[in-house]
């Protein structure tokens, strides 16, 4: 097996290389790839959608449609996710530990979960004491993080950033949280079904905002017919337009981050994780 | 743009991936494709593509490491090769 | 001679990422661990998105990002004109940014397979697996 694919990926190396003398110089500013459409981009876009970074404008504005359905990829990957490792099985057994001395009760079979109180707290299988150190500081950060998720996705287009970076950031807060504490502080901030109606929302805003444009008179995802029901002259309301629905984007991957890293990192059964 | 270190981080790019395929310990593959990522990063960086750059630091060396060590954490770390 | 050393000059970068792209190939086809097939599977993705980005890259120009796209405050009129070789081309940036986010919900997707692969069968070895197919 290991001849026949060393013998494989050397004809396919050999084959690839051999094509490369076809290939535009590097950084040929002449190259087929950088002439007709792209000038178009680079010249035009400040011009008629308002928006200086030209990455975001043509992602959310020349090639929204292509965009859209990847929200919705991402979305599927989301949902097979939990379709594939959600276990509604409750575990057998439950920890309880004494706060004040440590004593540690196990509740064995189905025996109902008993809610966490001042005097008992629910624990892990593999408890280790909480690191006061890693707690205060990742409980000091979440906060910046989540605000800087927040700048990430507003100033997408003057800066690089946008919905799908702010959305994994964000994202990311929400796990550091779960890695920090332990899972289930985690899905008490934010629950299973919140999670769930968040990825379905965020792709929900991005068909919305399409709909509502073609409701006012123009195309699908057409911004530029926003200006009927916003008080904003017609080039920037474009700029408005990719706004909405970086936001609508930044939400789906924020949820569907948590949701794949939760599921995988508990089995899904959502009670421990790493 | 120098193409020196263009060079040099190319070459450590494809020392990552042979490392992180050869390696016979899977926690090990997580971190160094995190450093594969990164480095890859780092390239698109040079290149001027900095949306692309940074999309690559937030996911692929953030969010799939993440991933990455979960999944090892709920299976195995050995690996035959 | 000469020629042939200008030619490695100008292509070596297209080279070396054909170099990653069969390392990923590689691993995809003879590694017998379904994680590591996955980093294989990661490892084409990333040196084909590497490819497209060099496609867009131009010497001597800046990163797609407009400068003084609002004018300068305060001059008043202002006419923006823009050359097009002066700026990266943001088409290829585009269409691979998309691509590393679904990329690392693919990646997400394989690792449940996997994890769900190993809670039935308790191995990640194709060999294994296979045997275990098989004794049924």
């Amino acid at each position: 097996m290991k001849y026949i694919g060393l013998l494989i990926v050397a004809v396919c190396g050999g084959i690839l290389l051999s094509a490369t003398s076809d290939f535009p110089d590097w950084g040929y500013s002449q190259s087929p790839a950088s002439t007709y459409l792209s000038n178009h981009y680079i010249e035009k876009s400040i011009e008629e959608t308002g928006v200086p970074n030209l990455v975001t404008s043509v992602l959310a504005d020349y090639r929204s449609f292509d965009t859209m359905f990847e929200t919705a990829v991402i979305f599927c990957a989301g949902l097979v996710c939990f379709l594939l490792l959600r276990n509604y099985n409750r575990q057998k057994k439950f920890f309880y530990r004494h706060i004040s001395t440590g004593v540690v009760l196990c509740f064995k079979d189905n025996c109902k979960n008993l809610p966490a109180s001042k005097k008992f707290e629910q624990m892990d299988a593999d408890w280790i004491p909480h690191d006061l150190i890693i707690m205060t500081v990742c409980r000091i950060l979440i906060p910046f993080i989540q605000i800087y998720a927040l700048y990430v996705v507003a100033h997408g287009d003057f800066s690089p950033g946008g919905g799908f970076q702010g959305g994994v950031i964000f994202g990311s807060s929400f796990i550091l949280l779960a890695i920090s504490y332990n899972l289930q502080t985690a899905m008490k901030k934010i629950k299973e079904k919140i999670l769930g109606l968040l990825s379905a929302l965020g792709v929900l805003i991005y068909v919305g905002i399409g709909i509502i444009c073609m409701f006012l008179g123009g195309n699908f995802l057409d911004y530029s017919q926003l200006a009927k029901i916003l008080p904003v002259d017609p080039i920037h309301v474009r700029a408005l337009g990719m706004l909405g629905v970086e936001i609508g984007v930044g939400i789906a991957v924020m949820a569907v981050m948590v949701v794949i890293y939760v599921n995988i990192a508990s089995e899904g059964r959502h009670d421990e994780g790493l | 743009m120098p193409w020196q270190i263009d060079l040099i981080v190319l070459i450590f790019v494809i020392l990552c991936a042979i490392t992180a395929i050869s390696v016979k310990d899977l926690l090990s593959t997580a971190i160094l494709f995190g450093a594969y990522s990164f480095m890859m990063c780092l390239l698109w960086a040079i290149m001027g593509a900095v949306d692309v750059a940074f999309t690559e630091a937030s996911v692929g060396a953030g969010v799939s490491t993440v991933f990455f060590v979960a999944a090892v954490f709920n299976t195995t770390r050995r690996t035959k090769d | 001679m000469t020629d042939f050393f200008i030619g490695i000059m100008t292509k070596y970068n297209y080279w070396l990422y054909i170099i990653l792209m069969m390392i990923g190939l590689y691993a995809m086809i003879v590694k017998n661990n379904l994680i590591k097939k996955i980093v294989g599977m990661n490892i084409f993705q990333t040196a084909i998105i590497l490819f497209y980005i060099s496609i867009g890259y131009k010497t001597n120009a800046t990163i797609p990002i407009i400068k003084n796209a609002h004018g300068d405050h305060g001059t008043g009129a202002h006419k923006l004109i823009i050359h097009a070789a002066d700026y990266i081309n943001p088409l290829p940036h585009v269409l691979m940014l998309t691509a590393i986010v679904v990329s690392v919900a693919t990646f997400g997707v394989a690792l449940a397979l996997s994890v769900k692969i190993y809670q039935r069968y308790q191995t990640l070895e194709e060999d294994e697996i296979r045997m275990r197919l098989r004794e049924k």
